[in-house]
Parts: structure tokens; C-alpha cells; sequence
């Protein structure tokens, strides 16, 4: 970085910073870090990168940082930690109102004193609100509640140019507007930088039970588990996550059904009937429930709820005796992967004609031909990046298709 | 020959004759939606029957440089469908088909033309429903729930429609087809389009997520003497942890209306009701029940009334789902908003609703879903009294005002469309809808789809932004009409 756009940041107030390894953004070390603490600190901060061309990357908690291809150049990281605000708390209208930075787990102690909560299992410790959404992470009660989409009804962001721009609100039900929301979402940072959200709440379950059991995991055992998981995702007991654990992908695996509500030892029952075979139930869940697989390789892989088991089976096929392990949600269809072997091989045998998407989210270095793997509408969203971004300086080359 | 009729006959070439309407008695049929005072009558009205015929349309479409507008059913209420005298409007009357219903993986793959219900009505018997519920779902077509991101009295609990669409199949302004999957990576495009009023392309295929019927439904009936109670009431059920599948309010005037139409049968002296359903696990049920009603009878229901039976639960909600049609029997005319407000902040906006009303000696009857803070006030009026229109219009504004300062929306399912784009500005600033803009751009450069629907007086894509100010050049010009 030049020193005059250095002069330049240094003049917008903001505490800028030099760069560390703990700021490499999938391996590039960027020029400098800022720290602002409001949205308008945000946008003075791009407009700088604006005006002097700087490449500019977000980051939260730096959980996912490493995910995706490593951007083609990072000028300046913008490290929203210090954007904590918990700006409004609405609990008689089960809504609150965010800064991005304020971590995902101070925002559950937060609302639980109030007996509410966004009901979003967040896998990744210290994973703050804006990098929750920039991914579209989610966790088991996806099947019940949804995503981070879902749940999310007004959103702040600075685009590339500096310009504040807000939509939705702090109502559940609003359809004034497009909805720029569902398209920060899951959108990298190449689109702009989250600064604050609003949230639909839940109240927090009065009771919870898991009824966990175990398969082999053999194409018997797999065939057994697409049966009882479709069974589970139509039971009118309506568990909120059925999920799967599956260590090994060469040894037996396991699965656990989660219902919430006041009459949850009954609706528990009802599980267990319908499982038909030996059951653990608690009020605990086990150790594995809601964890990442996977934190230096990890993949994604999403399939109709329907094609769970024999796409599960091309992974197991696929594994070889790899190290692969998968977890996720069963009745969604979204199933975590992380995996020893060499991804080169491993990826393309299950794509292979797979009902849906493996998605390479961390490689661990490793270079992968092809992380993000085909999508639909990729003129379309190239066309999106280039009216937000026109001068791809947002986390440019990081997304799918090279965006 | 003009534009339009070469385009009519390329279009009549391209689909067939019987598929391309321009004889102007039959376009007439199309000159409004279910907003009835807004009427244009489109340039020429096409009925394709495929994908591949809405394409070649749109494509013939950019060709000429004319503009088109989408059509399911035309039972929307913000004017979203209405035709441009210019255009073309394309209806997806035809395209009724259910594809494919797919239970193992809960979902079904529909047409656009297909109607709401229908989606139900194919997977009842297997024990599934298509969730959103708009009160037209009788006719609205599953198309233009997708445009308008559609609602209903059970969107409290199972949101819109955009938490239950999958995956669409769209045409876009450019005439491409292009499927927009949740499935996919990338972008979540297809967020982004649900809702969009068909200013992003046209619909051709709908997978729709289908969701497990629950394993009882119970609906109550509450009383009260003041419609302050009821708002207690709902208050303290959402306070108590307890999500209803519904939760909706009728005020007096409403009740008496609905009483007028269709005879529902409410209790006498009644000054408001609420209407509560829980749905769920039967163990589950049995205990919000209790608590239920306990809260209402706590808040001064003078009446409950429980229905546990399909029969029952209709003769409840007869009254509430008339209530719109209802108002006509006791006044002429009348204007539906569908203002959104916090919750909380439910008595103060309808304390300042009777005020408005009172000042301008223009009733208006409140029916509204109370659990997500919706508000339907039917504003009354007599369009042969000189003057009331406009009273009744600028009530209606006023009432939008007051749901903006409450921190609330001008359109909770209904859509902007052309009715409220002039109160967009009030609640978004020009930052706001110009961010906006850039996905329509990205979509539509040449601003063809659905054009002067949501946004006021957008920017033409690629014109610089910067203070807008008076009329835009072009359409001093003469050479645009609504940039």
C-alpha cells in the first residue's frame, strides 16, 4: 500500500493497524487492518479504498476466514470486533437489532436472560453475527426454523463505494423493497461489508429431549438410515434436528433426533416408537451435536433429503480408508465433510453424478481445482458482483465462479 | 405499422394465433388486478403454455425495446400486475400443471398458473399442505405468490412464501432461462427474486416445499368487550413462549360487516375478536390450550368459543376470511392497506388510526394479523360523496405514516406495486432504493420487466448517481414515461 492512500485511511479516525499472521485471509496477508466501530467509520473507510483502489476483505471472528480461494489481492482487512453493539433488543417483539461484530455466543447469553433466542446453531466458537451471515453457516435446527436467511429481516452494509444502504426492518413481515438481506447472505464479502442486522427471535424451548441412536454404516446400515430419516422428517412429533454423526465413514454411525417444547418427554416417546429400535434419550445432547466436522478441511455437501443415503454412500465409496469423516443435518440434506485424503481425487468421485453440490469450503492449502464447483445462475451473479463491485475489490476471485 | 402490432404478429408467429390477444374488447379483460382503481389496458395480452414460449416473448420483447408485465390470476392488491397501454402482458393462465409431487423429498415442482390451493388439494390425502396461505388461495396463482412474496394468516408461524420455494425456473429480461436453485452455491438469487414483483423476469417453474400436516389443530375463539383487551391478550400469548400458527383480530366495524355478509355468527356485544389457531403435537397443543385460554379469560374474553373439527374451524374463520369482501355491504366503496407495525406497538398505532378516522369522519374497519403486528384498515368511503375519495386516500397515507414512525412497513404481504411506490421514499432513503436498483440493473438493464412497479423514479442503470432533482431528462423528453 502506497503511503498516500495509507495517509488517507489514517485520516478517516479509524485505528488502523499493521497486519499479522492471524489476519491472513486464506493465506494472504493483507496490507493493513482497520478497526471501526460504527457503520459511518465503515463507509469512510471505503470510500478510501474506493479512491485508492485498495482490495478490501471483512472479517468477524476470523472463524472462516481461510474458507473459500484466497482473494487475488487484500489491501486492507476490515475487523468488525469492534462493531459489539447489541443495538435494541425488542423482546415483547421477539426481534433485536445488531452490530456484525458482536459474537454469535454473546448474543445467545444476551437473549437467554430474556428467555429468547435466535435459533441459529452457530458451529464455530467465536463466530461473530456479520461472518455468521457473509457464509450462510447454520446448524441441526435448520430443518425447524431455517437459516441465517430465514431469520434475518433488516440488514445495514456499506458497498464498495462507501454507500450505506439499509432494507427489510425490524418487523417480521415486510415485503417493501427487494430484499438485500438474502443477498449479503452467503455472499462472501464480495458484495459489500454487513454492519448490522435485525433478527427474528424465538422463545427459548421449555424442555428438550435427544433420542440418539446407532447403524452400521454399511449399504444395509444406509439403507435403514435414508428409511428412518425420512420417517423422523414427516413424524407429526415434529422434532426440530435430526442430525447425523458418522466419524468414520468405514465404521458405524449415529443418529440424533431433537424435540423442543413443553411436552417434549411425550414427543420423545413418540420418537423412540417410531425409531423401533435402541435408544438413548436425555436432555443432553451428545458431545458431537452441532459441532464443525472439520475445521482445517472441510466440505459441503447438500442433496435432496431423499438421496441422503446413496449420496452418502458415493462419500463412503469415495473415502476409501481416507480419514473421512461427515456430520449434518439428516433431514435437510446438509452434511458437513472433512476428510485426510487427497481432495483431488476425492472430490471429483463424488461429484460424480451426486443429486447435488459438494462445495470445498477449506482446503487446508491444499489447491483444489474447483472449490465452489457448478452453480445455476452464475451470469446472473457475475452480473450482480459487477453492478455492487464493478471494480472487484471486494474479496475478488475468493467466491464461486472466480467472483 | 406501429411497433406493437409487429410485434403482435411476431409473437402470433412465434406461439400461435389463439396464444396472442389484441383484439381490444378481450384486452380490456386484463386492465386491472385485484386493485381495481388503477386500469390500463395492455397492448397486447399473450397466454403461453411453456417456458420456451414466455422466452421467446420476453426475447421478442427486447428486440422491439417493449415493455412486459407478468400476470398469474390478477388477484393481487398493490397493482403489480397492471398492464402497460405499451406492452406486453404476459398470463400464465395456462401453465396450470403440477409436474411433479415429490413426498420423499417433501416438495412438489409446479407451474405458474397453478393455484395456491391446488398445491394442497394434490398432497391432502398423503397428510402434506403447501404452508402460505394468502386469503385468495382459492384463485391466486403459486406465480404471482412468488412475485409478491405472499403471506397469509399462517405466516406468523410458517413465514412466506419465500421460506418455501426451493428452486425456481425464471425467464429472465434478457429471455434466458435460467434456474435459481437454494441448492446451488453462489449467490441466494433466489431470495432475492421472491418478492421482487416481477421486476426481475417472469416465473416459468416453481419447486415448492411441501410441510407435514400437524397432528392436531385447535382454534379458539375470544370475546371482548374493547379491542385494547385483545391486544393484551396477544401480548401476553407471545410473552407466555407460546407461537401460535395464527393469531388474528377483527375490530367492531369488521365484526359487523362480516356479520352483514355472511352471517358468522360472532358473540353479541362483541368489540373485538381474536382468533387464536395452535397447531402442532397433540401433547403440545393440549397445553398451550390451557394457557391460552386462561390468558384470554385473564385479559376479559366475555366469550370462548374452541373449534376441534374442520366444520367448526371454518364457521370460526368464515367471518375473518369475508371480512375484506364483507365491508362492501356496509359501505360503498373502500381502500385496504396492509401497513406493518411492532407488535408492541399495536394500540398506540390503532389509538391513532380512531383519531385519524374521527378527524377526517372516515370510518375504517380493522382486521388485522395481530401476532405479526400486519394490519389490513379497510378505509370506507362513499365514491359518490364528492370529496370522501380523497379524504379516504389521504386517511390511507396517513395511516402508512403512522406504521413508518412506529418503525414498522408500508406492505406486509400485499406488495408495493403501483399502489404505494410513492411511500417508498418515506421509508427507505435514496441510498437505500438506489442499492436496490443495482439488482434490478443487474437483471434488467433496460428496465423492461414489470417497469414502474416498487420503485418510485428509479435511476436508468449506468447513470451516474448523485441528487436527483425534478423531472428525469428522458421523460421531459418525451421519450420515456416513468424512469
Amino acid at each position: 500500500m502506497d503511503d498516500t492512500a495509507l495517509d488517507a485511511l489514517e485520516r478517516t479516525g479509524v485505528t488502523i493497524r499493521e497486519a499479522g499472521p492471524d489476519d491472513d485471509a486464506a493465506g494472504i496477508r493483507p496490507g493493513r487492518v482497520a478497526l471501526p466501530e460504527s457503520t459511518g467509520e465503515v463507509a469512510a473507510l471505503m470510500r478510501v479504498s474506493a479512491e485508492h483502489d485498495l482490495a478490501v476483505v471483512p472479517v468477524g471472528g476470523g472463524t472462516k476466514l481461510h474458507w473459500g480461494r484466497p482473494p487475488e489481492r487484500c489491501d486492507l482487512l476490515i475487523d468488525t470486533c469492534c462493531l459489539s453493539e447489541v443495538v435494541e433488543h425488542a423482546a415483547g417483539d421477539l426481534v433485536v437489532r445488531v452490530q456484525a461484530g458482536v459474537t454469535m455466543e454473546a448474543l445467545a447469553r444476551m437473549l437467554a436472560a430474556k428467555g429468547q433466542e435466535l435459533a441459529l446453531d452457530v458451529p464455530f466458537d467465536g463466530a461473530t453475527v456479520g461472518g455468521t451471515l457473509a457464509t450462510a453457516t447454520a446448524g441441526p435446527r435448520r430443518l425447524r426454523y431455517g437459516t441465517a436467511r430465514d431469520l434475518l429481516i433488516g440488514i445495514t452494509v456499506v458497498l464498495a463505494d462507501g454507500t450505506i444502504a439499509r432494507s427489510g426492518g425490524k418487523v417480521v413481515k415486510n415485503v417493501a423493497g427487494y430484499d438485500l438481506g438474502k443477498l449479503f447472505t452467503g455472499s462472501y464479502g464480495t458484495l459489500g461489508v454487513i454492519t448490522e442486522a435485525t433478527f427474528r427471535l424465538h422463545p427459548l424451548a421449555a424442555n428438550r429431549r435427544w433420542v440418539t441412536f446407532s447403524l452400521p454404516g454399511s449399504p444395509a446400515g444406509l439403507r435403514d438410515l435414508q428409511t428412518l430419516a425420512g420417517a423422523l422428517a414427516a413424524a407429526q412429533s415434529e422434532p426440530s434436528a435430526i442430525e447425523l454423526d458418522w466419524p468414520d465413514v468405514q465404521g458405524p454411525l449415529t443418529v440424533s433426533a431433537l424435540v423442543e417444547g413443553t411436552a417434549c418427554a411425550d414427543r420423545a416417546a413418540a420418537v423412540q416408537e417410531l425409531i423401533g429400535r435402541d435408544c438413548a434419550v436425555s436432555g443432553e445432547a451428545p458431545g458431537w451435536w452441532g459441532r464443525p466436522v472439520g475445521e482445517e478441511v472441510l466440505l459441503e455437501l447438500r442433496v435432496p433429503p431423499a438421496a441422503a443415503g446413496r449420496s452418502l454412500l458415493a462419500v463412503r465409496e469415495a473415502a476409501g480408508d481416507g480419514g473421512v469423516a461427515v456430520r449434518g443435518a439428516l433431514g435437510s440434506g446438509v452434511f458437513g465433510i472433512s476428510s485426510r485424503t487427497r481432495l483431488d481425487a476425492f472430490v471429483p468421485a463424488v461429484r460424480q453424478g451426486l443429486d447435488g453440490r459438494l462445495v470445498v469450503l477449506s482446503a487446508a492449502g491444499e489447491p483444489v481445482a474447483d472449490p465452489w464447483g457448478e452453480t445455476g445462475a452464475i451470469v446472473l451473479m457475475r452480473s450482480v458482483k459487477e453492478r455492487f463491485d464493478p471494480d472487484r475489490r471486494m474479496c475478488p476471485g475468493r467466491f464461486v465462479g472466480g467472483i | 405499422m406501429t411497433t406493437l402490432q409487429e410485434l403482435a404478429d411476431r409473437l402470433r408467429r412465434e406461439i400461435g394465433t389463439a396464444a396472442v390477444i389484441t383484439d381490444p374488447v378481450r384486452l380490456r379483460t386484463y386492465e386491472c388486478d385485484g386493485l381495481t382503481y388503477h386500469r390500463a389496458t395492455p397492448g397486447v395480452v399473450v397466454l403461453p403454455e411453456t417456458a420456451e414460449q414466455v422466452a421467446a416473448v420476453v426475447r421478442a420483447c427486447a428486440e422491439y425495446g417493449v415493455p412486459f408485465v407478468a400476470r398469474g390470476a390478477g388477484t393481487g392488491l398493490s397493482g403489480g400486475a397492471l398492464p402497460r397501454t405499451d406492452g406486453v402482458l404476459i398470463v400464465t393462465s395456462r401453465m396450470r400443471r403440477i409436474l411433479e409431487v415429490d413426498l420423499p423429498n417433501r416438495r412438489a415442482v409446479v407451474e405458474p398458473g397453478v393455484t395456491n390451493l391446488a398445491i394442497t388439494e394434490a398432497v391432502r390425502d398423503q397428510g402434506y399442505y403447501y404452508a402460505p396461505d394468502p386469503s385468495s388461495q382459492q384463485v391466486c396463482s403459486i406465480g404471482g405468490n412468488v412475485a409478491e412474496n405472499s403471506g397469509g394468516a399462517h405466516c406468523l408461524k410458517y413465514g412466506f412464501t419465500v421460506n418455501h420455494v426451493e428452486a425456481l425456473e425464471i425467464v429472465t429480461p434478457g429471455g434466458d432461462i435460467v434456474t435459481l436453485d437454494a441448492r446451488d452455491p453462489g449467490y441466494d438469487l433466489l431470495g432475492a427474486f421472491v418478492g421482487s414483483e416481477g421486476t426481475l423476469g417472469v416465473t416459468t417453474k416453481i419447486t415448492v416445499r411441501l410441510t407435514r400436516a400437524p397432528e392436531t389443530v385447535t382454534t379458539l375463539l375470544a370475546a371482548f368487550h374493547g379491542i385494547e383487551a385483545g391486544g393484551v391478550a396477544v401480548s401476553e400469548i407471545i410473552g407466555a413462549g407460546i407461537l401460535p400458527a395464527a393469531i388474528e383480530m377483527m375490530d367492531a366495524l369488521a365484526i359487523e360487516a362480516a356479520e352483514a355478509a355472511v352471517g358468522c355468527g360472532y358473540p353479541e356485544g362483541a368489540a373485538a375478536v381474536l382468533i387464536v389457531e395452535l397447531d402442532g403435537p397433540v401433547a403440545e397443543v393440549r397445553h398451550q390450550f390451557t394457557e391460552v385460554t386462561r390468558i384470554c379469560e385473564q385479559s376479559g374474553a366475555f366469550e370462548l368459543r374452541t373449534a376441534d373439527d374442520p366444520a367448526e374451524r371454518a364457521a370460526i374463520w368464515r367471518g375473518r376470511k369475508s371480512a375484506f369482501a364483507a365491508v362492501g355491504r356496509i359501505s360503498p366503496a373502500y381502500i385496504v392497506q396492509d401497513g406493518v407495525v411492532p407488535r408492541t406497538a399495536l394500540p398506540q398505532v390503532l389509538a391513532g388510526i380512531d383519531r385519524l378516522s374521527r378527524e377526517h369522519g372516515i370510518r375504517v374497519a380493522n382486521v388485522f394479523h395481530a401476532g405479526d403486528g400486519n394490519l389490513h384498515p379497510l378505509v370506507l368511503f362513499d365514491d359518490a360523496e364528492p370529496g370522501a375519495g380523497e379524504r379516504a386516500e389521504l386517511v390511507s397515507g396517513h395511516i402508512l405514516d403512522l406504521c413508518i414512525e412506529h418503525g414498522g412497513s408500508i406492505t406486509g404481504e400485499h406488495g408495493v406495486g403501483v399502489d404505494k411506490s410513492r411511500y417508498m421514499t418515506r421509508m427507505f432513503s435514496d441510498d437505500d432504493l438506489d442499492t436496490m436498483q443495482l439488482v434490478r440493473c443487474a437483471f434488467d438493464p433496460r428496465g423492461l420487466s414489470n417497469p414502474g412497479k416498487i420503485f418510485p423514479t428509479p435511476r436508468l442503470c449506468g447513470e451516474v448517481p448523485g441528487v436527483r432533482k425534478g423531472v428525469h431528462p428522458l421523460v421531459a423528453a418525451g421519450e420515456a414515461e416513468h424512469f
